[in-house]
């Protein structure tokens, strides 16, 4: 039976994950991560949840603890945020590299220094070549949903790769909303126990890993799973096809449209702030604009074709960013736009960065990206609700 | 005692023939260290004395204890160090160079 | 009564071969007389260093275990998490058992060692010190010696070799207040396996710390590897003990050292110092003996 729960992001996820049954966590606490692994820790400390629970010294020992645990095939949850996602990033190729099928929450905080510890992307653009799955979530019920959905499919067999939950620090991790508890013999059904992938670690037929690899083979490693990273979308969906069966709810796969098949502009956003965008889309809609919204579920595999089909029509689009690639420009913009051209659309694209260290990002800020978008004014990369000049 | 077939090396054909992860089986040997050797032990057994040194005290595995008192070679995979020869007490391991065996 | 174990009651298969460490390499010695004592079921873990490096480069696999290599700091972390896998899948007495170098141990794997040992979980972790970062080409670590000389203590003009002494490694496993921790030398092989036996047997975790020289690093003959790992501890300078129901002993207590400078002289490394450095040297270990002979006597 499922219940309704007032929860934050980070107990949401918890929740997820004790849905979710893992064998192991490990985790090393981190402002704005802290409460969901205090709330798994006491679901473990409690005996809600039969689980290794691994309380590690650093970042850097709760990924490779889950590469550890992962190699043997057991089920395993980590989560981190900012500064402890930098300070793990080593471990994210090896387990990448290694296929192997960890879960991570990673609570969206930008980077020191100045030191932050409010939300912003940058942590997580840092480590968008790790070979991990990433994937930004919107409110608490689709962070819960997807813990579940993550499991299923960074372990299917075709797949074998660990995915990143990205979910925003504060906006999301802090902030109560209504959420619905799925009943735990409905994710039981949805998802069974996890089967051990044939190039793990067994008793059978003892496996070495991470093994090394020279010139003559490390680059055929390399394409095989970088050419396997582009079966998530398709998995993806037909996760969410069999979520919804079973749990009435949809998520969508790599990216998902609001308005946008007629819109004349097209505002593409990640996370928490899609909400905001679509409220204005709502009223720039009453005024007779046509604004539209795609929200980005994936960064990486990066959904090139779905996105073109999305946006193809409107004659501009903005991305907004919160991070910047230093002497370059918002990252998620290098990416749509790299893809839109690969494409041939013919419109203007504009980066907007916005909400730097938890800056607001305001519906006020929202309106003038879309007057950016409708007049096509001003610079390619343009920064909202800045405190001072240029 | 080696406990392994030697393996051929893998021929990849196509991206499904590579292996899945970084991850190989394990005790997949295709290559033999034979040809590092300079100088190759060579074992007098009408002078060995079971002491079991040399098979307990060889870094890579390479003297294999048949029953108890007899000690056999590998000389696929010996590389020659000399341990053998310089830890065994009565002198039953001589190195000789390999272009002189 | 756990039966003693010896060159002749061991196992005579072998679950680590076709590496590709250098001849007469004494790391690869202490893995392969180690497994014989752990056996084949033991999951090893082993960070970036001469024996992961020689081990697993595709298509040849040295371990006939399940085997894994670990990010440089991470044995540990690597060998708990497996422990732990093992177990919440139901595994009974999985044995997980990391391997690593001097460096890997006692500079940048210490961190992950010490939570590791804190969790008290079972695992086993055996570093084989050949007192130098060797995989990268022989620089000093927090296990160098003083006065050897590396490629990053050479022999200079200014300063002779390394000037920092060894970190007590072995005592700061112990000062966990570890299961069990003891130190050994491929010189006393059949003192290695009893203590590989009692890691193994224990139920916490358990810490080795074997002194294994190396021919290429410190320059010499690859035949005298296991005379030098038996000399170092007959002069002095490397001890065999124990730590066990929080209790230090020493398992060996030399009644006079064997000379120095012949053993030093014999390796590269050393062949720089003065007499007045040598005379430093024991010295160090004078002392050294003097506060084991007190506290643990
Ligand atoms: C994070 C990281 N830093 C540095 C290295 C480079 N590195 C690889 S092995 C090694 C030295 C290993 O020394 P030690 O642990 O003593 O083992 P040995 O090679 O002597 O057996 C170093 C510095 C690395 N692989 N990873
Ligand atoms: S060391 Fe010499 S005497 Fe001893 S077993 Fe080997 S060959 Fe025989
Ligand atoms: S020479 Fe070295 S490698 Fe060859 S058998 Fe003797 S000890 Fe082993
Ligand atoms: S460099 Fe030294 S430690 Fe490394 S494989 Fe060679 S002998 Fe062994
Ligand atoms: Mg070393």
């Amino acid at each position: 039976m499922s219940e309704f729960a007032f929860l934050n992001g980070n107990e949401a996820v918890a929740w997820g994950v004790r849905l979710s049954r893992p064998h192991v966590i490990a985790a090393y606490p981190i402002t704005p991560q802290t409460k969901a692994v205090e709330k798994l820790s006491s679901f473990v400390q409690n005996g809600e949840m039969d689980c290794k629970y691994l309380h590690v010294e650093s970042e850097h020992s709760a990924m490779a603890c889950s590469i550890g645990s992962s190699s043997v095939g057991a089920r395993t949850f980590t989560a981190t945020s900012s500064q402890g996602l930098l300070y793990m990033s080593e471990g994210l190729p090896y387990a990448s590299g290694a296929r192997l099928p960890i879960v991570m929450m990673n609570a969206n905080r930008s980077i020191a220094t100045p030191w932050n510890i409010y939300g912003d992307q940058m942590d997580a653009m840092h480590v968008l070549n790790s070979g991990w799955v990433q994937l930004f979530v919107e409110d608490a019920q689709e962070a819960l949903d997807m813990v579940i959905q993550s499991f299923k499919l960074a372990e299917n067999h075709d797949i074998l790769t660990p995915v990143m939950i990205n979910v925003d620090g504060f906006v999301l991790t802090h902030t109560y909303e209504k959420v619905e508890i799925p009943g735990q013999e409905l994710v039981d059904s949805f998802l069974p126990a996890i089967e051990k992938a044939p190039h793990l670690m067994n008793d059978q037929d003892p496996m070495s890993l991470c093994i090394s690899a020279g010139n003559q083979h490390y680059m055929e490693f390399k394409i095989k799973q970088h050419r396997d990273m582009f079966k998530v979308f398709e998995q993806l969906e037909s996760i969410d096809r069999d979520f919804e069966k079973s749990f009435g709810r949809s998520h969508g796969g790599a990216a998902a449209g609001y308005r946008n098949e007629d819109a004349d502009v097209i505002l593409v956003t990640t996370g928490s702030v899609t909400g905001t965008a679509r409220v204005v889309v709502d009223s720039l809609r009453e005024q007779g604009i046509k604004a539209g919204l795609v929200k980005l579920r994936l960064l990486r595999p990066f959904p090139s074709d779905d996105l073109f089909e999305l946006i193809g029509k409107a004659g501009a689009v903005g991305i907004l960013d919160k991070n910047i690639s230093f002497g370059f420009e918002g990252t998620v913009y290098t990416n749509v736009n790299s893809s839109l051209l690969q494409k041939g659309y013919r419109g203007r694209t504009f980066n907007f960065i916005a909400g730097l260290g938890g800056r607001d990002i305001t519906k006020e800020n929202i309106e003038e990206m879309f007057s950016a978008l409708l007049e096509q004014k001003g610079e390619t990369v343009q920064y909202f609700n800045m405190g001072c000049a240029l | 005692m080696k406990d392994f077939k030697m393996s051929p090396r893998p021929l990849w054909k196509s991206l499904s023939d590579v292996p899945m992860g970084s991850s190989c089986s394990s005790f997949h040997i295709c290559d033999t260290n034979a040809a590092w050797r300079v100088f190759r032990p060579v074992m007098d057994y009408s002078l060995c004395i079971g002491c079991h040194q040399c098979y307990l005290l060889c870094p890579d595995g390479a003297i294999h204890k048949e029953d108890a008192k007899v000690f056999r070679i590998d000389y696929d995979f010996c590389k020659g160090c000399g341990i053998c020869a310089n830890q065994c007490k009565p002198g039953a391991i001589s190195m000789v160079k390999e272009d002189q065996v | 009564m756990i039966k003693k174990l010896n060159a002749r009651n061991i196992d005579a298969k072998e679950c680590f071969y076709g590496h590709k460490a250098c001849g007469g390499c004494g790391e690869s010695l202490a893995l392969r007389l180690a497994l014989k004592v752990l056996g084949e079921e033991a999951y090893l873990s082993l960070p970036a260093g001469c024996m992961a490096a020689v081990s697993f480069i595709y298509p040849n696999m040295a371990f006939k275990n399940n085997a894994v290599i670990t990010p440089f700091a991470s044995t540990a972390a690597v060998a708990t998490g497996i422990a732990a896998g093992l177990e919440a899948l139901g595994k009974e007495a999985p044995l997980s058992v990391g391997f690593a170098g001097d460096g890997g141990t006692a500079d940048i794997g210490i961190q992950s060692l010490s939570g590791a040992i804190d969790r008290g979980e079972k695992f086993i972790y055996i570093c084989t010190d050949n007192e130098a970062y060797m995989n990268t080409g022989i620089q000093k670590s927090g296990l160098t010696p003083f006065g050897a000389a590396t490629t990053t203590t050479p022999a200079g003009k200014a300063i002779h070799g390394c000037v920092t002494e060894k970190k007590n490694m072995f005592e700061i496993a112990a000062a966990h207040g570890i299961s069990y921790a003891a130190t050994a030398s491929i010189g006393y092989p059949e003192d290695f396996l009893n203590k590989v036996q009692k890691a193994k047997e224990c139920d916490g975790p358990a810490y080795i710390h074997i002194y294994t020289p190396c021919p290429t690093g410190w320059g010499h003959g690859s035949e005298i590897t296991v005379d030098l790992a038996k000399e170092v501890v007959d002069t002095g300078l490397w001890f065999l003990a124990e730590y066990e129901n929080g209790e230090f002993r020493l398992n060996k207590k030399p009644e006079n050292f064997k000379p120095v400078a012949d053993h030093l002289k014999r390796q590269a490394r050393f062949r720089h110092l003065s007499e007045i450095e040598i005379t430093q040297i024991e010295e160090m270990r004078d002392r050294k003996w003097e506060k084991m002979l007190k506290n643990w006597g």
